[in-house]
């Protein structure tokens, strides 16, 4: 049986709709669906300096914004594992031409998902009462 | 003569006791791993002073705090520093939470502010260093996303890392676990508490900075 969790609402975002966003307007535009109390499950995944943007703005956020905690986020794909240097190239040639669409980013507001625990392949949403 | 011999000796010497000038060397990490601990602990062995105040308590430093020239002696070598130790690197921030650890509601609210400046401002210093210590907690998971955040942010603007699997005093560390998950990073597993290890830091912060 599936237990419906009441008010828990989760957004796909195709990494088709960030595709042609800069930065400040993709960090923009995930920070707005969390304000809105949603869990965004991203295909693919933010670029190292997106991400630190994210956290960065997130903080101004917190400061201005009244119940506003944060949020929790989480990426599935290759992190940290070594890839052979063949793989590596047609890795970032796959990331040139379509963008990495191989990971999948969760990022909840910090009042709803008190944690994410995640190994490299699994990821586990603990969730606040 | 004495110029010739004298720029001999440099060419043969001077490598080897070459010291580097002022590496700006940057400790990051999420809140409580023990980054101003491992300061602490390099500026006490070499200069006999503290860098910064330690607490149970996350988010005790909240604002960016520095030693400049610290020299550092290692196997004949000598490089000088300025160690740049950054408030801890969160994705939240709830005063409540400082509240449950016995800190009245005004310095919560007060200390939660401080807090998310201090993650601002960490992570603007981070162009502005040449090298960065990466501190982890070996007792807890280390794929969280802030780590792999971090360390990915250094790894695109091409910053030397060494990861810390700090806390190896406690029996719930794990060195090996951060090893699996930063494969093509060298971590070594230390007590900034304790000093346990700490040569074999030097010797990977020697390696690091060549």
């Amino acid at each position: 049986m599936v237990k419906k969790i009441k008010g828990l609402m989760l957004e796909f975002m195709p990494y088709s709709e960030i595709k042609d966003l800069d930065s400040s307007e993709r960090v923009r535009k995930i920070l707005s669906v969390v304000l809105s109390n949603r869990i965004i499950i991203l295909q693919g995944r933010l670029k190292p300096e997106e991400e630190t943007r994210l956290i960065e703005d997130t903080m101004a956020m917190i400061e201005h914004i009244k119940g506003f905690k944060g949020i929790e986020l989480a990426v599935i794909g290759q992190n940290g594992k070594s890839t052979p240097l063949f793989q590596k190239f047609t890795q970032s040639v796959a990331k040139a031409l379509v963008g990495d669409t191989a990971s999948m980013t969760v990022i909840g507001p910090a009042s709803i998902v008190k944690d994410i625990k995640k190994d490299p392949r699994k990821i586990e949403l603990m969730l606040k009462k | 003569m004495v110029s010739f011999l004298n720029r001999f000796v440099n060419k043969i010497f001077g490598g080897i006791f070459k010291k580097k000038k002022n590496v700006s060397l940057g400790f990051y990490g999420p809140p409580n791993a023990g980054k101003t601990s491992l300061a602490n602990k390099i500026c006490n062995d070499w200069i006999g002073e503290d860098l910064g105040t330690v607490s149970n308590i996350p988010h005790e430093t909240r604002e960016v705090q520095f030693k400049e020239k610290v020299e550092i002696k290692h196997k004949g070598k000598k490089m000088i520093f300025k160690l740049v130790d950054t408030p801890g690197i969160a994705t939240k921030i709830d005063y409540e939470d400082f509240i449950k650890l016995g800190v009245n509601k005004k310095d919560a609210q007060k200390r939660a502010k401080e807090a998310t400046q201090g993650i601002i401002d960490a992570i603007k210093w981070i162009e502005d260093m040449e090298a960065v210590v990466v501190v982890l907690d070996a007792t807890k998971n280390p794929y969280s996303q802030v780590n792999i955040t971090i360390i990915g942010n250094l790894a695109a603007r091409k910053i030397p890392v060494l990861i810390v699997a700090n806390k190896i005093d406690l029996r719930k560390a794990e060195i090996k676990k951060v090893k699996a998950a930063f494969p093509e990073y060298d971590v070594v597993g230390i007590s900034a508490k304790t000093g346990e290890n700490i040569e074999d830091f030097y010797e990977s912060l020697f390696k690091l900075i060549r």
